[in-house]
């Protein structure tokens, strides 16, 4: 019996609609503003339609065209990371009662099953990498377990991608509970968990082309050659190139906004701060997304240990690039490209990882 | 859902006044089911909450009994920063919160049977002076005990009576300095380097417990090696921002590292490469 692995794009409501019938919130990119932003929906229409993208360093901007694809974008500023990692939310409150006495209360808010849909490959292995870092995060963790994964494999990659040479897409790796493939009269469907067999069997497929297949192929292989590659380098001696010159360049240029920070899909700085009630009876113990730009991150009684952009940027970038590999087994960085299009001067880290790469090892 | 490290009240039986701008907080923990806390270990820390204002992590100084035969829970905390000016304008019978304890002390097994060298710089001799305490509560365990203790000032010495009670031990080396003595100053003038090569080591068999400033640590550590202490003896604790104490919030990053949980004590020989690098 041939595999039943294909999905008419007439017949994509159906998936929709049987994610709902399971009692998922669906998230979706959407247009909006635009960009593309992932936002709950409810029907296919609400997706973009025949939309494209011109990524750039420094410049990210929508293209409408007559296609009925739904997927033929890159990505938006953001995908998963804030569905898991809220870039705000309460850990904690305390109360001050009349005697004096304090006491401290959980604020527990059940997460919501929520199917997401059009995750690609770079931002997959971005969530595997905030998995190994929040794995004993409770918070994280609760909203992590309420996601199914509906993935798309990325057939538009954007002039800042490089997800191919981080070895991370353009095609879903892994991680997904379904993943599509979009091509021009409907979708390739594979499972890649048992949740996600037991949603293609509820789906009305049917055994896609030989000429379906070969499309497929032909998109990948064109998908995978992208512009940008990530240089060589040794990313054990990225922190023992203080004072390689490229960082004074880079230096001048960043305005230390952490703008990429804030759109990189792995980056898991948070800081901690108290919101107290105007009857000063009760307080509540927040986090909010952080970033190694901001002025107070390296702070401590009086002293910054990174006071100027240059110690910033040094941190960022042998930290993702470098450090990371130390602590979790492989580099932070996806291919992603969105820390290149949403800086608004339009630094290119892999420009300065190339420089970096040039300079010979130095010995300690 | 439970929190692994929501906090827990603690209540303040004394304020004392160490300097002008350092004092230490005596705390009880008013919840029984929390007395598992006071479980606390040398060169390990908690997080101190006061209301409405927010966290710090403070590095465990000793535990003491009262009369009631209750533990009382010592912080020492210099007046600096948002919170730790909040946690000074605290009295006795105030409330505050606690988180702990967190990150890894002193190696106080490694330690046993050894000499122990103790070295610090400035309020580093906080989480120093719990090893101490704990080294003469313990007193057979160890052998000879150096303590050195180097301050910018003459007049920032925090402690002089416990130096000079610790000096008159038996099996016991005190050595103090100021980078700047003021008159009648009775210890060395110039930095604890100097005073680590005056020490008679038996470098074979001494463990370093060197908590300061990193540059002072780093001169210590090297200074040390030269006299034939073996670097995987000689354990610094380190200090960075801390803010979740759970190796997830970011800000205690030293390379590779998270401070709060790989640290914040940790052996020179992992530290070495990346002391000093500037902006690490």
């Amino acid at each position: 019996m041939p595999t039943a692995d294909y999905l008419p794009r007439h017949s994509l409501s159906h998936l929709f609609d049987l994610l709902q019938q399971h009692g998922y919130r669906l998230v979706g990119p959407q247009v909006i503003d635009g960009a593309i932003l992932y936002r709950p929906l409810t029907a296919v229409d609400q997706l973009p339609s025949g939309t494209e993208q011109v990524q750039q360093p420094g410049q990210y901007r929508l293209i409408q065209t007559d296609s009925s694809r739904r997927f033929s974008w890159a990505n938006g500023p953001q995908a998963l990371k804030p569905l898991t990692f809220t870039p705000r939310e309460t850990l904690w409150r305390s109360q001050l009662h009349e005697d004096g006495s304090l006491s401290f209360h959980e604020t527990p808010e059940p997460a919501t099953p929520t199917a997401v849909i059009g995750v690609r490959g770079c931002d997959l292995a971005a969530l595997a990498l905030q998995d190994q870092h929040f794995a004993d995060d409770p918070y994280y963790r609760q909203q992590r377990d309420a996601l199914l994964l509906i993935a798309v494999d990325c057939s538009h990659p954007a002039d800042t991608c490089f997800c191919a040479s981080t070895g991370d897409g353009p095609d879903a790796k892994a991680g997904h509970d379904l993943a599509l493939t979009e091509l021009d009269d409907g979708f390739l469907i594979r499972a890649g968990s048992e949740r996600g067999k037991n949603l293609m069997t509820a789906l009305p497929l049917t055994a896609a082309s030989h000429a379906s297949h070969q499309q497929a192929e032909t998109q990948y292989r064109r998908a995978s050659q992208q512009q940008r590659q990530l240089p060589t380098f040794d990313p054990a001696q990225l922190i023992h190139l203080g004072g390689h010159p490229a960082w004074d360049a880079v230096a001048d240029a960043c305005l230390s906004c952490g703008n990429c920070t804030s759109v990189c899909p792995s980056c898991f700085c948070f800081s901690e701060s108290e919101v107290p009630e105007l009857d000063g009876t009760a307080s509540s113990h927040q986090r909010q997304w952080d970033s190694c730009f901001s002025e107070g991150h390296s702070y401590i009684h009086g002293h910054r240990f990174r006071p100027d952009t240059k110690g910033r940027y040094r941190q960022w970038l042998t930290h993702k690039f470098g450090s990371w590999v130390e602590q979790y087994g492989r580099s932070g960085c996806t291919g992603c490209g969105r820390c290149i299009s949403w800086c608004p001067v339009g630094i290119d880290p892999l420009q300065v990882l190339a420089q970096l790469g040039d300079e010979p090892p130095t010995s300690n | 859902m439970t929190h692994p490290a929501l906090p827990t009240e603690a209540l303040i039986l004394n304020r004392i006044q160490e300097t002008e701008d350092i004092f230490t907080l005596q705390l009880r923990l008013t919840d029984p089911a929390q007395q598992w806390r006071l479980g606390i270990q040398p060169g390990q820390f908690n997080m101190l909450y006061r209301f409405g204002v927010g966290e710090i992590p403070i590095s465990f100084m000793a535990i003491a009994q009262d009369e009631q035969g209750q533990s009382v829970l010592a912080h020492t905390i210099r007046a600096l920063g948002r919170v730790s000016q909040a946690l000074a304008a605290l009295l006795p019978g105030d409330r505050i919160g606690l988180r702990g304890p967190f990150g890894n002390g002193w190696p106080l097994q490694q330690a046993e049977g050894m000499d122990l060298c103790v070295v610090t710089g400035g309020l580093g001799c906080a989480p120093a002076v719990s090893i101490i305490e704990h080294a003469f509560a313990n007193r057979a365990l160890y052998g000879h005990i150096h303590i050195i203790q180097g301050v910018k000032h003459s007049a920032d010495l925090l402690w002089r009576s416990r130096y000079e009670f610790w000096a008159q031990q038996p099996e016991t080396t005190v050595l103090m300095a100021a980078d700047v003595a003021a008159p009648g100053w009775p210890w060395y003038s110039g930095r604890v380097t100097e005073l680590i090569k005056r020490l008679p080591l038996n470098p074979e068999h001494t463990l370093v417990c060197c908590c300061g400033p990193e540059p002072m640590m780093q001169a210590s550590a090297e200074q040390l090696i030269r006299q034939h202490v073996p670097a995987d003896a000689i354990w610094l604790s380190m200090e960075r921002n801390m803010q979740c104490a759970s190796g997830h919030c970011g800000h205690c990053q030293f390379g590779a590292d998270f401070i709060c949980r790989d640290g914040p004590v940790m052996p020179y020989p992992r530290l070495r490469d990346r002391l000093g690098l500037e902006g690490v």
